[in-house]
């Protein structure tokens, strides 16, 4: 089944949206879990999150980061175009329930992935304090849409272009020395660049609030069958496609998910070089 | 004139040299000539004991008839009565444990090449556009195939013919399992898999791929809306060793290392964009099938040095013969009576090498097999960059946590009763889901013998339809 692009928005020089026509992923969504798309018959399998879905419309809001080459050529479909595959919902969903208050921290297009953790943990009564970041102002995407639906909201930027100058963890820091009080933070929610992971983590830790993280490791099938998105949960190995994404923070091994990620980044390098090439002849020929 | 016992027809083959610079088939295939010679050397022998070998009881001695005189239409019919899938059969079933093992024309030089006569007769009518005639008998009832391995393919493909209304469910986006995304195109070409597969639409199959059942179609959505529902979602998850150093980069499960081929043509890469890394040394742990075509993938990748690591020896490897044979002319080195210790790396996480015990041979275990025992002290440490892991696999744990109704074993086996049914009524299951790391003709018996069961279950009992809860 072809899935046909009906929306499709730059929302930064980074950053795209694209709305999809999906109806069993439409209807079926849960807040953390992800799809697997696959953009034509050559293309490789890659996971990406799910910012929204519209059930009466019958599609789902992906939003994606340009950083190899199959994220570069989905940045250049249109709504019209279509890809060959897009299957999911994968994974487990997120574990929603009144917890309390609850910190949604969210880097760079995790933001994407937390929006609608943030939203639904807010409509089951949790008090939501967001914490978003990314390298610069320009980037940072959802901001309004995370205003909406948080009791609070906070903006880190690297470059010190908006909100706190340094990292989201560095505000994580901050709000918990202000909520002091054991049992005042009820849970903490982080999904973004595992080495922004790995630091939330570190925060929290310990102050013992238990702090869940969404592991966006290198996946092919997303059903259990390959062993490559293998993560190490307390030494134990477990797959992020099926036993995840989300795990305890302070028990998932991040140098070890950091070291993973950059296996096939060689051939990653090559890809995108290649299809820059390829774009450039044909635009030559036109 | 009609030849008895001598030598097999020689089967000519890509040369070394030049078959693992490529992933075309290397058994060129019998030409006209030579399969009806080969054919010729069968002596029609009483009781057919290669029949009886056979796990699907093909009727092999008509077949070797028909094409010791031609006639290769009539062959390739007989052979379908029985096997949806000869094409491939032919060129992956254990072929000298069963019906070439017990031929006794290999008393007297080597036994008649089944296998190949099986593909070649396969072959021709893929070429020569001859297909069965069915006539189907629509019936209303309708049923759900989990998984489109070899099991799956065959129970769509009966239950289709006695008329029943098939959804084949499959969570890649390609259909096929093992034979799709397992076994190499070396061994196996990928338009042999891919036209089997097309036969399922075209004789009315709905295959809905991408359909991952317990995650995003529920397994009791199925119990819901069909009349049977057969569980064809063989062993997949790959085992690990367990020990230290798995989490290295360039160690890989054989499973992702020949999905990554097989699947995704990853050895395309660049034209294809999914990507592979190999070091010049491959090792792989195994000495199964799996193992094999890991190894030989490996090498035609462009490794160059490549080690099978066994535990074991060559006389107990399980691999099927051509494969061990193959895999050693085209220069694998087998390295015997090891087992890995521990897998060590760099300070940037690639893999270096890998620890191994020495093994000796004790006496045997429950397989029959002599056991392994590490030698202790006897560590040693060889050098390599790229780990592949081909230790068996298991059933996958999603669905099996996703229908817990479903009694299974310790192992994760799904439980049927002689007919193949589950505990849940109407529900069927079959293939490596309840044997384990098996094999293809045995999924594909198990398929036919489940199709068999449900349209016992649904045309003459009385009670019909799945159990609800
Ligand atoms: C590399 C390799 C080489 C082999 N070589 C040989 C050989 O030479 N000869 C031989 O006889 N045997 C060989 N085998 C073994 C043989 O392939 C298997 O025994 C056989 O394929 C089992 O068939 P099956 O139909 O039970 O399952 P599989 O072929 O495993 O197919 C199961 C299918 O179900 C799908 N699935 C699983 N769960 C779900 C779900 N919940 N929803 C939807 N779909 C699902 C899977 O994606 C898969 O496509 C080999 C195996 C491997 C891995
Ligand atoms: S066992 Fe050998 S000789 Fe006998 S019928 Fe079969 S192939 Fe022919
Ligand atoms: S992506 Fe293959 S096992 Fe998780």
């Amino acid at each position: 089944m072809r899935h046909t692009i009906v929306r499709k928005e730059a929302l930064n020089t980074e950053n795209y949206l694209i709305e999809v026509m999906a109806p069993n992923l439409a209807e079926r969504f849960q807040p953390g879990q992800f799809v697997i798309i696959r953009i034509h018959e050559q293309g490789e399998r890659i996971p990406l999150t799910v910012a929204g879905v519209n059930p009466k419309k019958r599609t789902i809001t992906l939003i994606f980061q340009v950083v190899g080459k199959t994220t570069m050529e989905l940045g250049t479909l249109n709504a019209g175009d279509a890809l060959i595959n897009c299957v999911g919902p994968l994974g487990n969903p997120t574990e929603v329930k009144k917890f309390g208050r609850v910190i949604c921290v969210g880097g760079g297009t995790g933001i994407a992935c937390i929006f609608p953790i943030v939203k639904a943990l807010a409509n089951a009564g949790n008090e939501v304090i967001s914490i978003i970041g990314a390298r610069t102002e320009s980037l940072l995407i959802l901001e309004n849409e995370i205003e909406a639906v948080s009791t609070e909201t906070y903006i880190a930027t690297d470059d010190g272009s908006k909100g706190h100058h340094g990292f989201v963890s560095e505000v994580l820091r901050d709000l918990i020395k202000k909520y002091k009080k054991p049992g005042e933070i009820d849970r903490v929610v982080v999904i973004g660049p595992p080495q922004m992971m790995k630091a939330a983590a570190e925060v929290t830790s310990p102050y013992t609030i238990k702090t869940i993280a969404s592991l966006n490791t290198i996946m092919i099938d997303g059903t259990g069958m390959c062993g490559g998105c293998r993560v190490f949960i307390d030494g134990e190995m477990k797959l992020a496609c099926i036993d995840g994404p989300e795990f305890n923070a302070h028990k998932v091994n991040f140098d070890d998910v950091i070291s993973r990620l950059a296996m096939f980044k060689e051939k990653e390098v090559l890809a995108v070089k290649h299809f820059q090439k390829s774009i450039k002849k044909k635009a030559g020929r036109q | 004139m009609i030849e008895i016992g001598g030598t097999r027809v020689p089967m000519r083959e890509q040369s070394v040299e030049e078959r693992i610079k490529n992933f075309r088939s290397v058994p060129y295939g019998y030409n006209k000539e030579e399969v009806m010679k080969e054919a010729q050397r069968c002596i029609q022998c009483n009781g057919a004991p290669c029949e009886t070998d056979c796990p699907i009881n093909m009727k092999i001695l008509e077949m070797i008839r028909e094409i010791a005189y031609g006639n290769f239409k009539k062959a390739f019919l007989i052979v379908k009565e029985d096997n949806s899938i000869p094409g491939i059969t032919g060129r992956v079933c254990p072929q000298e444990n069963q019906c070439e093992g017990v031929c006794p024309v290999s008393k007297r030089g080597n036994g008649i090449n089944i296998g190949k006569l099986e593909a070649f007769v396969a072959d021709w009518a893929r070429e020569n556009g001859v297909k069965e005639e069915i006539h189907i008998k629509e019936r209303p009832e309708r049923v759900a195939v989990i998984g489109s391995g070899p099991a799956g393919i065959s129970c769509s493909v009966d239950l289709r013919k006695f008329g029943y209304q098939v959804t084949l469910f499959e969570a890649l986006h390609k259909a096929g399992g093992v034979l799709q995304y397992g076994i190499p195109a070396f061994r196996l070409p990928t338009e042999i898999v891919d036209y089997e597969i097309s036969y399922l639409s075209e004789i009315g199959v709905d295959v809905k791929l991408n359909f991952f059942v317990g995650q995003n179609i529920k397994f009791s959505e199925l119990r819901r809306d069909f009349d049977a529902i057969f569980i064809g979602t063989g062993a997949g998850a790959p085992l690990f060793m367990s020990i230290e150093g798995e989490n290295l980069k360039r160690v890989y499960s054989a499973n992702e290392f020949l999905i990554r081929v097989n699947l995704m043509k990853a050895h395309k890469f660049l034209e294809y964009d999914t990507p592979i890394v190999w070091g010049d040394t491959v090792g792989v742990i195994g000495a199964g099938n799996v193992a094999m075509d890991a190894a030989r993938c490996a090498l035609r990748l462009g490794a160059k040095k490549v080690y099978i690591l066994y535990r074991r020896t060559k006389k107990e490897a399980p691999a099927r013969e051509e494969e061990i044979q193959h895999a050693l002319e085209e220069g694998i080195i087998l390295e015997e009576l090891v087992a890995p210790k521990r897998v060590l790396g760099n300070k940037d996480g690639w893999v270096t090498s890998v620890e191994l015990f020495k093994m000796r041979l004790s006496e045997a275990d429950e397989s029959g097999r002599p056991r392994p025992v590490k030698i202790d002290g006897s560590e040693f440490i060889l050098k390599l960059d790229t780990l592949v892991e081909a230790l068996g696999t298991k059933p996958n744990r999603l669905f099996l946590h996703k229908a817990p109704e479903l009694n299974v074993t310790s192992w994760g086996l799904i439980k049927v009763d002689k007919n193949l049914m589950t505990n849940i009524e109407g529900v069927y299951a079959g293939g490596d889901g309840i044997r384990g790391n098996a094999t293809v003709i045995l999924a594909l018996g198990d398929g036919r013998r489940a199709a068999k069961s449900i349209h016992e279950r649904l045309s003459k009992g009385k009670k019909k339809g799945v159990k609800k809860d």
